[in-house]
């Protein structure tokens, strides 16, 4: 058997969303390299709706195709929804990951609310 | 396929596979038998141990066949442990890159009361044999430092910490895994009391290694049991495996230096080619090395997702990042020649095997170029590096 998933291996093989945005309004870093995983997570968010997405990523397979799935299932969605993503939806959408490396999708999850917290406080939008 | 993983495990040898197969089939009988068919296993098996002791330079009587290097390992240890205790001594020097054979035995004795010193291994993989020597004390009983480093190949100066050793009067232990096969050992010329070799790492079967202690050194049992292997191995000897680890053994052996010699050339041009890379740092002494092993950092990338592509290209290698290793942390190696955390991560071994052609090299340059720009491409690290945010490290 393999060690990942058809879905996880495409995700990592073509990540979908890699890059930056020049003038996200929203940015998001967590991990270290310490570690051997950082993602950084970037958002143009208009109107509450995730217009574009972007990230990069320093890890391991797993890492790279968790932040991939990560940014497929927040664009386009309104804040609102983006901020329920947990990471067992990443986790699921990729049919799996092998359970010690659920960390990797624990990471996307907290990229992606990291990126949520900067909009809000560039947007002072904080409660 | 280009199989450079060959540390991890080899293929096996045609005439290995021949040696199983003829045990296997017409040698199967219980070597402690007295019938003609026991009799017959008998001699496979003794002619095994004089093939095994001649390329290493013992007696037949010396060597003692085990499950693998990690039995040997355990067993060489444990034997010099037991043996110290009984005057008082219970001081053990080794390196702090050894095998986790070697490395976890020592920690279960630590437990058990005995003073472990790790000495350094510096920057370029090597220990240094007058360091051995202001190690040792009154109470030392062991001294254990592997003969070639599994990551990254580096060569240690085994003849003369084993000159250092036997002045002292303290036994010495060398886990030749890597060595054994792929340079020249020989137990009487490098002042070995004891040595761990493994079939599987030159072209023989897994699962069957062999032990040598030198004639005086009381060995412990690890396994008790029927009197096999001279009463310190019980079990039923394994002999298709020894058998194959024979054969496999006297025909790299045979082919030793001819394989040593190319394969240096294809090791060297592999690190050049590869050293132009930027920010990488080819890991241990660049000469003092295997032939076949090539090992690298490159900042800014995780090994894992390099792994992955490079099997994508059909490039099969390994990494010391922790991802690879299922722990957090990554290789004990390449931290003990002091590579920081953050650049360990992204290392890369390649242990070439005597059947690679040039073209073969070639296409693991270009894989391992393309691979690495692209994953530095999507690296966060990468972008403050390269934008001054960050300090290069190699």
């Amino acid at each position: 058997m393999a060690l990942y998933s058809e879905k996880v291996m495409d995700h990592f093989r073509n990540p979908r969303n890699v890059g930056i945005i020049e003038d996200a309004n929203g940015i998001g870093e967590v991990g270290n390299a310490k570690c051997g995983d950082i993602m950084k997570m970037y958002l143009k968010i208009e109107d509450d709706i995730i217009r574009d997405v972007k990230f990069e990523t320093f890890g391991c397979g797993s890492a790279i195709a968790s932040s991939s799935m990560a940014t497929e299932l927040i664009k386009g969605k309104p804040v609102s929804e983006a901020m329920k993503l947990t990471n067992q939806a990443v986790a699921e959408a990729l049919d799996g990951l092998p359970a010690y490396k659920m960390h990797c999708s624990v990471l996307a999850e907290e990229a992606i609310q990291s990126a949520l917290e900067d909009y809000r406080k560039r947007t002072g939008k904080e409660e | 396929m280009i199989y450079a993983d060959n540390a991890a495990t080899t293929k096996m040898s045609r005439t290995a596979v021949e040696a199983m197969l003829s045990v296997l089939g017409e040698s199967w009988g219980n070597p402690s038998s007295l019938y003609e068919h026991g009799q017959r296993a008998k001699d496979v098996l003794e002619a095994a141990r004089k093939d095994v002791a001649a390329v290493i330079g013992a007696d037949p009587r010396e060597i003692l066949f085990t499950s693998g290097g990690s039995e040997a390992d355990n067993q060489a240890i444990r034997s010099a442990a037991a043996l110290g205790a009984k005057s008082g001594k219970k001081h053990i020097i080794s390196t702090a890159f050894e095998h986790h054979a070697v490395l976890h035995t020592l920690e279960r004795l630590k437990q058990e009361g005995y003073e472990i010193t790790l000495l350094d291994v510096h920057e370029n993989g090597i220990v240094l044999p007058e360091e051995v020597e202001a190690a040792i004390r009154e109470d030392t009983c062991l001294v254990s430092v592997m003969y070639a480093n599994n990551e990254i190949g580096t060569i240690q100066p085994i003849r003369e910490i084993g000159a250092v050793c036997r002045a002292r009067n303290v036994l010495f232990h060398t886990d030749a895994v890597q060595a054994v096969g792929h340079i020249p050992v020989n137990v009487g010329e490098d002042n070995v009391d004891l040595l761990s070799a493994s079939a599987h790492k030159f072209h023989g079967p897994k699962g069957v290694g062999f032990l040598y202690a030198r004639k005086g050194v009381r060995l412990t049992n690890l396994i008790e049991g029927g009197a096999q292997e001279r009463g310190k191995r019980a079990g039923t000897e394994n002999v298709p495996g020894i058998a194959a680890m024979a054969a496999a053994l006297k025909e790299a052996d045979a082919a030793r230096e001819a394989n040593a010699a190319r394969l240096t050339v294809v090791r060297d041009r592999l690190i050049a080619e590869l050293k132009q890379i930027p920010h990488s740092a080819l890991n241990g002494d660049e000469k003092c090395r295997l032939p076949g092993n090539v090992n690298f950092c490159f900042e800014g990338i995780e090994g894992e997702s390099l792994l992955l592509l490079l099997d994508d290209k059909g490039i099969a290698a390994s990494s010391g990042s922790a991802c690879t290793s299922g722990s957090l942390d990554p290789s004990h190696v390449l931290l003990a020649i002091g590579r920081v955390h953050d650049v360990a991560h992204g290392s890369l071994r390649l242990s070439i095997g005597e059947d690679i052609t040039d073209e073969q090299a070639d296409t693991i340059v270009r894989s391992v170029k393309e691979v690495v720009e692209y994953l530095r491409g999507i690296s966060p690290i990468w972008r403050d590096l390269t934008s001054g945010k960050k300090d290069f490290i190699l």
